[in-house]
């Protein structure tokens, strides 16, 4: 994201948060959050398809509302909640666009031309009639479920590289594009990692029965909000909508927010913006990296590229996030922290307590949970330690092939699976031993400051398996590290 | 208008109005205006440029910094000409008692165009660990600049020559020698102040008003005007720490367009017809000022070894570069503004096999700058004094 998309997108959110009327800034937050899923959307080589995987965010969207939202309220209901409307405004604005496509030059919301009209009202009413459908059928139980393994087939197909190139090739088949150019990086969805997270929360509480009612334009509005479509945090659907509700309830106060508010996300943004184009930029020139890792001749100086690329990350991954929450500030909506000083951190669970909280805090939710809820309820009672192994291990793995389905991305995950458990085994073990040394200050000191060095170094030895894009690279690293 | 308190949140906060807003703009204005003022008054660069994490933090670069390929490379060009020599191994401190200085200016080839830094002519130089009888060791910096211009060289020169050398080589070709080269490279471009120095003290037969020479406007020296410098400042300090981790400074690529063999039958050269060159056509003005500026320092002028095609066209011309009338032309005005000035000056223009040229007919393979590094170094040792 650069300066210019920072900028344009907190001027907005200051129009919609402080300038508009409150009863208004639903509808704004809406139209905004369209907008800029078309506008962010990454250049793509197959034909129209950065004009198509935003219309398929809000189609996938729409369609999760109406399994999970849509069949508790009557055709009366709808209208009086105004969701009958939001459709019409969506497909209002996807059509506008779309014809941008006639603009010629001017046109400068997608990366390239969207396709014909004909096409994109095919697609509204495919888009619609689906909505009334899944409104319509019974089964919903079953109908989530389904929604579930579509979204999480669509994430492994965007998240594999094989299965992108070959989704690539047919797409390029169908569009007329020759396939033997069919490449993953063809395949590049605004948000679809965030976004799919959200939507896989809302159907699995739909399926819980822990969710909340919401209209139509809450809901898109909450599973693409322009602050945080490109890098989180994952919000839950039931906090977003009540801080939704509550920026566009009108109240006595008006529209104005107060001065804490601009000054909060003042800071954040300046502070998040400082973090990821003077910090993470600059440490990208001398951070760990593909071409380097070959290249660096000593082992202090592969020490200082690992530090760079642990930090690197850190600035760039919480600066995105700082300038998310300013941004959201400036709309009135307080979204999640999703750092919390995690190098700082004594020990790895502490830092998986404040290092990308709101994924960490999904897959708790989710997976680690249920996960370790079935194990001890099985009738042969399986020793705790294995049951947190199998806990930790998988729900790691699963948060590394989160960010792309690579034996790299598996090694990083099982590394921290396997740090954490070592972690509860050794925390296990030590705590009655620690209990007597609590009297000596300065012993308690020696190993806090011995526990802070040891985990920041373990995650930054793990950064080995997360910046490079293959196993026997990542050993050299390693080889490197170790002054082998 | 006082900040109304608005309860939120339990707490009670004054509420944004206008007034806050415009003073929040005005002083955030104002302050804005000030700092931009005063940098473009006080046009700290220079000072800026000579502040390096270079040859403190990190090791001196071996040749001056020059890429097109940055992120690959891990070095940049730039055009302010204090951080390009604060990050050279030359500033690294004074000159220590036993070394001979001699300084290598000149073009790509000089600098060592798909060469690896300790492949290049210095590097060739240097490890042949050359002693001079006196004791002294024979110590060669890198200060050529991938250019094709004589006052470019010329520019470097005054720069290079506070640092005390006892000899300068300075290998030429006659692709820097036409006017309408010599103010071309950028780095001249985006140095007017020194440029129309050297132009009015040496009398040279260029323009100090020429086009090419920007005059940088008020708002090109504010902060925002020269933005991309001072981030290009910051850049290369970044790159030292990957300098000093991998030893690269060139981006090489494994495969490359190899020189031109077959040529047009194209008998110009830049805008000048045969059948003969005379010494106004070409810049030896700059050439003799490159001398004086050296003052009692020796120069040794090369005319450094070309590509020889033998493919299409070859008997008209010598390469992509050269018609041969223009060429041998020349070599003979080189020799006879040599004898008649009291230059040093030696040809070595075909002292390099042909196999040796890569990608340009000027630049060489290690193998070819091997070959060339001998012959320059019996040279230097023969202007030097006697091997011990």
């Amino acid at each position: 994201m650069t300066l210019v998309y920072i900028l344009v997108l907190t001027v907005f959110a200051l129009l919609a948060g402080w300038a508009a009327p409150r009863p208004w800034r639903g509808w704004l937050l809406l139209v905004g959050s369209i907008i800029t899923i078309y506008w962010l959307q990454p250049l793509t080589p197959i034909r129209n398809l950065d004009f198509w995987l935003p219309t398929l965010s809000i189609a996938l969207t729409a369609f999760v509302w109406a399994v999970t939202q849509a069949g508790k309220l009557t055709t009366q209901q709808l209208v009086k909640q105004g969701s009958f409307l939001t459709a019409l405004v969506i497909s209002a604005m996807i059509l506008g666009i779309a014809l941008t496509r006639y603009l010629g030059p001017l046109c400068c919301l997608t990366p390239t031309r969207p396709p014909e009209l004909l096409k994109v009202l095919i697609a509204l009413v495919i888009l619609w009639l689906g909505v009334v459908v899944l409104n319509r059928l019974t089964g919903r139980r079953i109908l989530a479920s389904v929604a579930v393994l579509l979204i999480i087939g669509l994430f492994i197909i965007f998240k594999s590289d094989q299965l992108s190139q070959l989704a690539s090739k047919g797409l390029r088949s169908i569009s007329g594009q020759p396939a033997s150019l069919a490449s993953a990086l063809d395949l590049q969805w605004l948000g679809f990692s965030y976004l799919a997270f959200r939507l896989l929360h809302v159907l699995r509480d739909y399926q819980t029965g822990k969710t909340m009612p919401s209209t139509l334009g809450e809901f898109v509005t909450y599973a693409i909000f322009f602050p945080s479509i490109t890098a989180g945090p994952i919000d839950r659907s039931q906090h977003f909508i009540g801080e939704l509700r509550k920026t566009t309830t009108p109240t006595e106060t008006g529209s104005r927010f107060n001065q804490a508010d601009l000054v909060q996300g003042s800071q954040r943004i300046l502070w998040g913006a400082f973090k990821k184009i003077v910090l993470a930029d600059g440490l990208a020139l001398v951070a760990l990296g593909q071409t380097n890792a070959s290249q660096v001749k000593s082992t202090l100086w592969m020490w200082v590229l690992l530090y760079a690329y642990a930090l690197r990350i850190y600035f760039d991954f919480s600066g995105y996030t700082d300038i998310a929450i300013g941004i959201g500030i400036f709309t009135g909506i307080k979204l999640p922290e999703n750092f919390d000083r995690p190098y700082l951190k004594q020990n790895l669970t502490q830092f998986w307590n404040s290092w990308n909280m709101t994924l960490a805090l999904w897959f708790r939710a989710y997976f680690f949970n249920p996960l370790t809820r079935a194990l001890r309820s099985r009738p042969q009672k399986l020793p705790a330690w294995f049951i947190i192994l199998v806990g930790q291990l998988s729900t790691m793995l699963l948060i590394g092939l989160w960010h792309g389905i690579t034996w790299n991305f598996a090694a990083w995950g099982a590394w921290h699976g396997l740090g954490l458990f070592i972690h509860n085994r050794w925390s296990e073990w030590i705590r009655p031993r620690l209990a007597p040394m609590e009297t000596r200050p300065r012993l308690s000191q020696a190993l806090r400051a011995g526990g802070w060095l040891v985990t920041f170094n373990y995650v930054a030895l793990g950064w080995v398996w997360f910046a490079l894009p293959n196993i026997s690279l990542a050993l050299g690293v390693y080889r490197k590290l170790l002054g082998i | 208008m006082n900040p109304q308190i608005t309860p939120r949140n339990g707490t009670n906060v004054p509420s944004i109005d206008l007034r806050f807003f415009r003073n929040v703009i005005l002083k955030a204005l104002a302050l804005f205006l000030v700092v931009n003022l005063l940098f473009a008054l006080g046009d700290p660069s220079p000072l800026l440029g000579r502040i390096s994490a270079y040859n403190h933090l990190f090791p001196g670069r071996r040749r001056l910094p020059y890429s097109d390929n940055p992120q690959q490379a891990y070095n940049l060009s730039l055009y302010n000409l204090d951080a390009m020599f604060a990050s050279h191994e030359l500033v690294s401190g004074p000159k220590p008692a036993g070394e001979y200085r001699v300084f290598l200016i000149g073009d790509s080839s000089t600098w060592g165009f798909l060469l690896p830094s300790d492949q290049t002519l210095a590097a060739y130089l240097n490890s042949a660990g050359y002693t001079l009888a006196d004791g002294r060791k024979m110590r060669v910096y890198n200060l050529g600049y991938p250019e094709m211009s004589l006052t470019k060289d010329l520019l470097i020169l005054s720069r290079a020559m506070r640092y005390d050398p006892d000899l300068i080589v300075w290998p030429v070709t006659l692709e820097s020698f036409p006017y309408d080269k010599q103010l071309f490279p950028p780095i001249l471009q985006h140095n007017p102040g020194p440029v129309r120095d050297l132009i009015t003290r040496y009398q040279l037969h260029l323009n100090p008003d020429d086009p090419y020479l920007i005059r940088p406007s008020f708002w090109d020296r504010t902060i925002l005007g020269e933005r991309r410098d001072l981030a290009d400042l910051v850049r290369l300090q970044l790159y030292g720490g990957m300098w000093a981790a991998t030893g690269i400074d060139q981006y090489i690529p494994e495969t490359y367009t190899p020189r031109q063999e077959d040529l047009s039958a194209d008998l110009t050269f830049h805008n000048l017809q045969p059948p003969h060159l005379s010494s106004s056509d070409v810049a030896f003005d700059v050439l003799k000022a490159g001398v004086k500026m050296a003052g009692d320092t020796p120069v040794l002028i090369i005319n450094e070894p070309i590509f020889i095609s033998h493919g299409k066209n070859s008997d008209i011309r010598y390469n992509f570069y050269y018609p041969r009338w223009a060429y041998d032309d020349f070599r003979r005005l080189l020799a006879e503004e040599s004898s008649t000035n009291g230059w040093n000056s030696l040809d070595l223009w075909d002292a390099v096999d042909n196999t040796e040229f890569t990608n340009s007919a000027v630049h060489l393979t290690p193998k070819g700058t091997a070959q060339f590094a001998h012959q320059v170094g019996q040279a230097v040792l023969q202007l030097a004094g006697t091997v011990k």
